[in-house]
């Protein structure tokens, strides 16, 4: 019984180290989850006359993605993101988040496709620090009461979309009936 | 070559150092205390004084504008925690969820001492039991004797 003790301490110590070891640290959860949109007002990367709000992506179930030009990540979803505008009925709000050359990111999106309803201009990156933002890109979940229901961080692909974001999409229609 | 190669380093190095940002004296002590137990959570191991990522300067803008707007030590490390979770604390909070973090180490330690005291014990026993019964011992003086011979 008494030899079983150090075996039995390799185990559960080797059990935290393998749960670790698939853990990945860069992945910090939000506290913004599940808590309501942090509010803002700016205008959009295509119209600097124009003034957006939170209240306009309140309303139905929606995604908002966090991009720039700057970011290489971003360019590498680009085309998931403009397949899910396209594929999806779930409308997807950008935020340009501290945009180095925003010419750039016009004729980006005018050459790539442009999946965002609207990008929001967050030149001095303080929306996005009201989001929690710390790397580029990352998406999130918005219900559509504008309560944020998932962030994902890192590139969104069909494998992530199916995975993480449909069935917490599937779960809020199914609540909403 | 190297030269040059230690030159370029020295340059890029030189660019990745944090962005100075200047307080009013008055905040200076409490502005660098609050940098070092704030996590910068782009280079995950270093505070928000140490790191020279965009993020670290625009976050240090941020604890620059609301010491001046005359916020608490509290309010700032809320203000980081709302956003970015308790990991950026390097001084957690004690909660349900940190207990382990809190309480683990002293959990050890007392498991390391009910450890040495149960192996003292059993090496006293064994000391004692190995002790020689009168017949080995004259078995062993009868030994000695013989290679003494």
């Amino acid at each position: 019984m008494k030899s079983l003790i150090p075996a039995l301490l390799f185990f559960i110590i080797s059990g935290f180290l393998f749960v670790g070891l698939y853990k990945d640290p860069s992945l910090v959860s939000s506290p913004l989850v599940g808590k309501s949109m942090p509010s803002f007002s700016a205008s959009t990367l295509f119209d600097a006359h124009k003034t957006v709000t939170e209240a306009d992506i309140i309303g139905e179930i929606a995604l908002l993605n966090v991009w720039a030009t700057w970011c290489p990540a971003c360019k590498q979803e680009h085309p998931d993101l403009v397949a899910l505008a396209i594929n999806t009925d779930i409308p997807i709000y950008g935020l340009n988040y501290k945009e180095t050359d925003k010419t750039e990111a016009r004729s980006w999106l005018r050459d790539e496709g442009n999946p965002y309803v609207f990008s929001i201009a967050d030149d001095d990156g303080r929306i996005a620090i009201d989001f929690g933002v710390y790397g580029a890109p990352e998406t999130f979940l918005i219900d559509a009461k504008g309560v944020i229901r998932y962030k994902r961080v890192g590139v969104m692909n069909d494998k992530i979309w199916q995975r993480d974001f449909l069935p917490i999409i599937q779960r809020l229609r199914r609540e909403a009936l | 070559m190297s030269r040059a190669f230690i030159l370029i380093l020295g340059l890029w190095i030189g660019l990745a150092e944090a962005q100075i940002v200047t307080v009013a004296p008055e905040y200076q002590q409490r502005y660098n205390s609050l940098l070092h137990e704030l996590r910068c959570l782009v280079c995950q191991n270093q505070t928000l004084a140490d790191s020279g990522s965009g993020l670290a300067d625009d976050l240090r803008l941020e604890v620059k504008r609301m010491l001046e707007e005359g916020r608490s030590n509290e309010q700032i490390y809320t203000f980081m925690s709302d956003r970015y979770g308790d990991f950026v604390l390097y001084n957690p909070p004690v909660k349900p969820r940190t207990w382990l973090l809190w309480f683990g180490p002293f959990i050890l330690l007392l498991a390391g001492l009910i450890g040495i005291r149960q192996v003292v014990r059993s090496n006293n026993k064994t000391a004692k039991s190995s002790a020689l019964t009168d017949a080995e011992k004259r078995q062993v003086n009868a030994v000695i004797k013989d290679r003494d011979d």
